[in-house]
């Protein structure tokens, strides 16, 4: 059996998908070049038949995908995110999303912790692409165990999935494992004087965020929003109510993402002091991921003061 | 199912005044290219595919993507025509609440597999259609109708590699060849010359036929079935607004529909 605590979530996606299949005959994975990094190449050791490359073609593999799913199998289509997101977005549309087509789009190395490849490889508008699509479940998992249960989900629910995974290593959440459930945010920690709802790898510097401000007595709650849509308005509500402040962590732009959703929700129902953390209207540059996100303001040290930012406008300050 | 060239025939003619009715009371689409691919349509539907108009879903059932989805009037007769649903859902075509949409949408109308409109996607969809087939071990076919002008896009190309890479001699293509698009002729357009050496050097086995010769139509898809090992492609050569006098090679009844007198006329033609 795997230890999915050491892996990446892009390797984790790699090995639990070879574990499924062996289970069910109709997963079918599609590559476009890339599965050496995406990691299908698992599968693609373990299933010749069922690995489908496609070369660099990623419109024709989105459609392939669809056309596999008409007849039965469950295609689970990879690629880096920005190509998965901007290159085919008009077949993903017309193939999977207004069909409601069985389709799973696992994308890899999302945001701008790919690093040194630079802007032309960071997504940072794969989110509100996707969310902007009629029938599609969105999903950023935290860590590889949550992962594993999020590639679980995709596999056994009818629909189209959009699954966004990264290329580094992310720090271990769930080491006693994670009992995602799609639709529904998952509280970390909890606290009375502000909500953090991060996603992503954001989730790990939230918690960090949060237990350095409870050693100052801030107490937080963590919410990991791993799914993007269908959001978990609940949790965002009671978070309004019980908090009264929240700030928001994503690696991806602010416009139509995490900030944009929760912004939209609380301002219709709820309106509580909000600052959200993201990548404002800019593309990023080659570095180190860690340079990269200090740059973009997305360390648990920017968490922090937005928290105590947040809490001085609750307190009228 | 008949092999009756003269029924065919009749029952292409109907389909074409079918096809006029039902955009002449919508009030809008695309009358150019579904009249070309009438005989197309015909051939398959009432001759060549194994297919159960009561059992739309039938997992054996050979499949038909009208990647052209613009020219879903001819599709839809033909659908209706052999009772996949009533004949007088055509009167709603493009209405608000139909199951007959502008370009076909595979959530609404029993028979049509595919949701197109925008161009260049289908083949890739029946690739994996194809795919699904060898994986099963089924031996349904899959046919894909596509436009000159489609043939513009990337996509299309980008299939064209992979289908006989995949030796999937289980994919039928079909070009409608009627030499417009949307902006004129394809061969001031965009010029696609020398057509048939682009798909024989990308691998496919093509044949070229007179696409409005159900005799020709028929014999190109039987014999299509004894190719092994890579796909085919067929390139029908076809008049746009076949059969009526006045939209034959006019690209004003690309996406027009004709007026009051103009479908009398049609009617009458087509009679
Ligand atoms: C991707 C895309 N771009 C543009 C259009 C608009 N459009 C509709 S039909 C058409 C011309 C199609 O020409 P052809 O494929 O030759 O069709 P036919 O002559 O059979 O009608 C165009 C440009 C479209 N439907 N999809
Ligand atoms: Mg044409």
């Amino acid at each position: 059996m795997t230890n999915y605590s050491e892996l990446s979530t892009r390797e984790a996606f790699g090995k639990v998908l070879t574990e499924l299949a062996a289970a069910d005959n109709r997963i079918i994975v599609l590559d476009a070049d890339v599965s050496r990094s995406t990691m299908t190449k698992y599968f693609a050791q373990a299933y010749p038949d069922r690995f489908i490359e496609c070369g660099l073609a990623e419109q024709n593999m989105i459609s392939i995908a669809a056309g596999l799913a008409s007849c039965g199998k469950i295609p689970i289509a990879s690629t880096f995110a920005v190509f998965a997101s901007s290159r085919c977005f008009d077949q993903v549309r017309m193939c999977i999303a207004q069909p409601h087509s069985n389709v799973k789009v696992v994308a890899t190395h999302g945001g701008i912790t790919v690093g040194e490849d630079g802007s032309s490889h960071q997504a940072i508008e794969d989110i509100s692409l996707y969310c902007s699509l009629p029938h599609f479940n969105v999903v950023v998992p935290s860590d590889a165990i949550e992962t594993v249960e999020v590639i679980k989900t995709a596999i056994s629910t009818e629909g189209p999935f959009y699954i966004r995974l990264g290329r580094s290593k992310t720090p271990v959440l769930y080491p006693g494992g994670c009992a995602f459930k799609l639709g529904q945010g998952d509280k970390l920690r909890d606290g009375k004087d502000c909500t953090i709802i991060a996603t992503g790898i954001m989730v790990s510097m939230a918690v960090q965020a949060a237990d350095s401000l409870s050693k100052s007595g801030i107490q937080c709650r963590v919410l990991n929003m791993s799914t993007l849509k269908p959001i978990d308005q609940k949790s965002i509500l009671d978070a309004a109510s019980d908090t009264g402040a929240i700030v928001t962590a994503e690696e991806h732009l602010l416009h139509g993402g995490l900030a944009s959703m929760v912004a939209q929700i609380i301002s219709c129902n709820k309106p509580v002091p909000l600052a959200s953390l993201g990548i404002n209207d800019t593309y990023c540059k080659s570095g180190k991921p860690e340079e990269l996100l200090e740059m973009q303001g997305l360390t648990a040290g920017d968490i922090v003061e937005a928290v105590k930012g947040v809490i001085k406008r609750k307190k009228g300050l | 199912m008949t092999d009756n060239i003269n029924d065919l025939e009749s029952t292409a003619r109907k389909l074409r005044r079918d096809v006029i009715t039902m955009i002449s009371k919508a009030g809008s689409g695309h009358p150019g290219g579904s009249l070309s691919a009438a005989d197309i349509v015909t051939a398959l539907y009432f001759s060549i595919m194994r297919h159960d108009p009561k059992n739309p879903h039938w997992p054996d059932r050979d499949r038909f993507i009208l990647s052209k989805g613009h020219a879903a009037p001819i599709l839809y007769a033909a659908l209706a025509e052999c009772g996949y649903f009533p004949l007088d859902w055509l009167d709603t075509l493009r209405k608000t609440g139909t199951c007959l949409q502008g370009h076909t949408d595979s959530t609404l109308t029993p028979g049509v597999d595919v949701s197109a409109g925008s161009l260049g996607q289908g083949l890739s969809v029946g690739i994996g259609m194809a795919l699904a087939a060898k994986l099963d071990r089924k031996d349904y076919r899959t046919y894909v109708l596509l436009g000159d002008g489609e043939c513009d896009e990337g996509q299309v190309w980008e299939a064209a590699m992979f289908a006989p890479n995949y030796k999937l001699d289980n994919l039928i293509a079909i070009v409608d060849f009627n030499g417009l698009q949307l902006d004129g002729a394809t061969k001031d357009i965009m010029n696609l010359e020398p057509f048939v050496t682009k798909w024989r050097s990308f691998n496919w086995e093509v044949m070229e036929i007179n696409g409005h010769d159900i005799t020709q139509i028929i014999e190109a898809l039987n014999s299509a079935r004894k190719i092994t090992a890579k796909p085919v492609v067929i390139v029908a050569h076809t008049v746009k607004g076949k059969g009526v006098s006045f939209m034959e090679n006019n690209v004003d009844f690309h996406g027009k529909a004709p007026n009051k007198a103009e479908t009398e006329l049609a009617l009458k033609e087509l009679a």
